[in-house]
């Protein structure tokens, strides 16, 4: 072992003495101040300065972690690329028509993969959380004075929604090389907005799940059962008019595909509006703005579903 | 003033394992207080109840006179938590993990540049601050989890089993580091189950066994409680037992001498309790002499705490270690091997 404990020397002997009282007398009055303001009992919530220090601080770790460990952005954004080509040279040869208004399947496939990867990202975001958790490193967290735990939450959520904005990117460049053509810029923005939308709601209830399950093991279970089973009832490869009436009900339920269909409509139609139909669900038309009111309230639901996780105390 | 640890009949299930059934405690301001116990005598439970990480199933908790339950951000400013194992990220560097640690604690960005580069310094960090926390040795994380710890200058600085995996050097550099935090102002909780650390280093103890407070006081007072001073007796290196048996024989006869056992995992020796007396070796060794046996060696002493803890339990407390072994949960296990991995 390299070096024991080695005992501080006496502050006085320093030569920096006028310095670190300096320095004492500085973090006196921030004590003096942080004192007042603990003593209340009311939290600073999400709009304070608090709140978006331990956040920003929470999501440099994330991104120092990534910069440090390259692999999985890298593996993110060729996984999403091989689903591309391989799984659109696997339909190549399907007829015309039978995939909706798109041109061929390569077309149709984009938005699938686009939101399907997007998923897939933010249904992991928990494990980091609950390798922490098993750690001990999230103990940190939780013996700290956080404004809300809620900045573990959107710090995830920021870096998920980061990487899932780059494997977009990936995705249309290529489907576009690959002759998928492009939405408008305006329309590009909403794909945005949707796929971050997306990955917020889906992103906290993977670290609720994170807070709530027992350990990896049993996460990893759920991320299992739930994200193929998601991908196939959903539209990303196949309309919902290919369905069987029961599957189109159940994809019609599922939030993927109201971030798909929008997606899949931007990039045919470039006279779109908020109340452009975009899916026919087995009870009527479903405009672009409703699709959009789903993913928000989706999200909004899954954010106050996990706050009785979050402040439960983990044992 | 409060002082600067309350806890009221505090208690803590987990299933049907009764982790804490009742334990009340106060520390004063600036004192160091030791929580003696053997492994599951509910010490963590404590600690995790009192650092807000676990919530008791009843009791009061204060720290500095602010409500650990009703205001749990409060307590939280005042306590700093240095938990068993090391738990840091390994892409981190040493500095970019104490800039977390400040911005977690809210320091406004100044006091925190400082008061990262005073701990580095205090700590002997500064060569090691820029590199990646994962190259560190285990001496190099502890002084980090301690810096990390120490860097919102907690009012009361809580360390669960602080030298536990330590080599002796560390674990000595460890006591003086927390004595001069003492000197400083710095009240200290320290839960351990080396009965000499606890002695060398608290002012006061709380001896706790299966979620029990047996006993609370100065070590010194714990001692006197127990009474009698120990002399340990070696008649030859290695006693053949019937030597042991009559030296007893001849011994439990002395009338200062309370009681006599025959210690055979050491070799035969003779372990005496008596009731402190001036010429007690010597008198021992003449009765020895007159009956004709040697003496190979001889020592007395105060009673240490395992005795205090022996006189209270009716058993030692490495007896009550080996007791644990057999009877630990087994998420707890589990989890212990995930962080060996």
């Amino acid at each position: 072992m390299s070096g024991a404990i080695i005992p501080p020397k006496p502050e006085t002997s320093s030569p920096q003495t006028s310095q670190s009282q300096i320095n004492n007398l500085l973090l006196q009055q921030w004590k003096a101040e942080m004192g007042t303001g603990a003593m209340t009992a009311q939290p600073p919530g999400l709009f304070s300065g608090e709140f978006v220090q331990e956040t920003l601080a929470l999501t440099r770790r994330l991104f120092i972690q990534l910069q440090r460990r390259p692999s999985t952005l890298i593996a993110g954004v060729i996984q999403p690329l091989m689903w591309l080509i391989l799984f659109g040279a696997l339909f190549q040869n399907v007829p015309q028509g039978l995939f909706g208004e798109s041109q061929n399947y390569g077309q149709f496939l984009g938005a699938g993969i686009i939101v399907f990867t997007a998923f897939g990202g933010a249904l992991n975001a928990g494990l980091p959380v609950m390798f922490d958790r098993e750690f001990g490193f999230l103990n940190r967290l939780l013996v700290a004075p956080l404004a809300s735990r809620f900045s573990i939450v959107i710090a995830s959520a920021i870096f998920i929604a980061a990487m899932s904005l780059v494997q977009a990117a990936a995705i249309v460049a290529t489907s576009a090389f690959l002759g998928a053509g492009l939405p408008d810029p305006l329309g590009l923005g909403l794909v945005a907005v949707i796929v971050l939308t997306l990955v917020l709601g889906v992103t906290a209830l993977s670290l609720g799940l994170s807070f709530a399950l027992p350990g990896h093991i049993e996460l990893l279970a759920v991320i299992f059962v739930t994200n193929l089973p998601l991908l196939f009832a959903s539209t990303a490869l196949v309309p919902l008019s290919f369905m069987p009436s029961w599957l189109q009900t159940v994809a019609s339920l599922n939030p993927l595909t109201y971030a798909i269909e929008p997606i899949r409509y931007l990039y045919l139609h470039s006279d779109w509006s908020l109340s452009s139909i975009v899916m026919q669900a087995p009870w009527g038309g479903v405009s672009l703005g409703a699709s959009l009111l789903i993913l928000i309230g989706f999200s909004a639901v899954s954010l106050s579903l996990i706050q009785p996780l979050l402040r439960r105390r983990i044992s | 003033m409060p002082p600067a640890v309350l806890i009221e009949n505090l208690k803590k299930s987990y299933g049907s394992v009764q982790a804490v059934k009742d334990v009340s405690l106060t520390v004063e301001a600036g004192e160091i207080f030791g929580l003696l116990g053997p492994n599951g005598a509910g010490k963590t439970t404590t600690i995790r109840c009192l650092c807000t990480l676990t919530s008791p199933d009843s009791g009061k908790l204060e720290v500095g006179g602010a409500s650990v339950l009703e205001n749990p951000r409060a307590a939280r400013q005042r306590l700093g938590y240095i938990a068993q194992e090391v738990a840091l990220d390994k892409m981190l560097t040493g500095r970019e993990l104490l800039q977390l640690q400040a911005d977690l604690y809210h320091l406004p960005k100044a006091v925190a540049k400082d008061r990262i580069n005073q701990m580095l310094g205090l700590l002997d960090l500064k060569e090691w601050a820029d590199k990646k926390t994962g190259t560190y040795s285990g001496g190099l994380l502890k002084r980090l989890d301690l810096a990390s710890g120490l860097l919102h200058q907690p009012d009361v600085l809580v360390l669960d089993e602080p030298t536990v995996g330590l080599d002796i050097e560390s674990r000595f550099a460890m006591w003086s580091f927390l004595r001069q935090l003492k000197a400083a102002g710095t009240t200290v909780l320290i839960t351990s189950h080396y009965l000499e650390e606890v002695d060398a280093l608290a002012d006061r103890v709380a001896i706790l066994d299966r979620g029990v407070v047996i006993d609370v006081g100065t070590p010194s007072e714990l001692k006197d409680k127990v009474g009698g001073d120990r002399i340990t007796l070696r008649i030859r290196e290695f006693t053949p037992p019937e030597e042991a048996e009559s030296a007893k024989d001849i011994l439990k006869t002395l009338p200062f001498v309370q009681e006599v056992i025959v210690n055979t995992a050491q070799g035969n020796s003779l372990n005496l309790v008596v009731t402190p007396q001036t010429d007690a070796l010597l008198t021992v060794q003449q009765s020895l002499k007159a009956a004709g046996l040697p003496t190979f060696g001889i020592s007395q002493s105060r009673p240490s705490l395992d005795d205090v803890y022996l006189a209270a339990t009716g058993r030692t407390l490495l007896d009550a270690e080996l007791a644990s072994v057999g009877v630990r949960d087994l998420k707890a296990e589990q989890k212990q091997a995930m962080k060996n991995s």
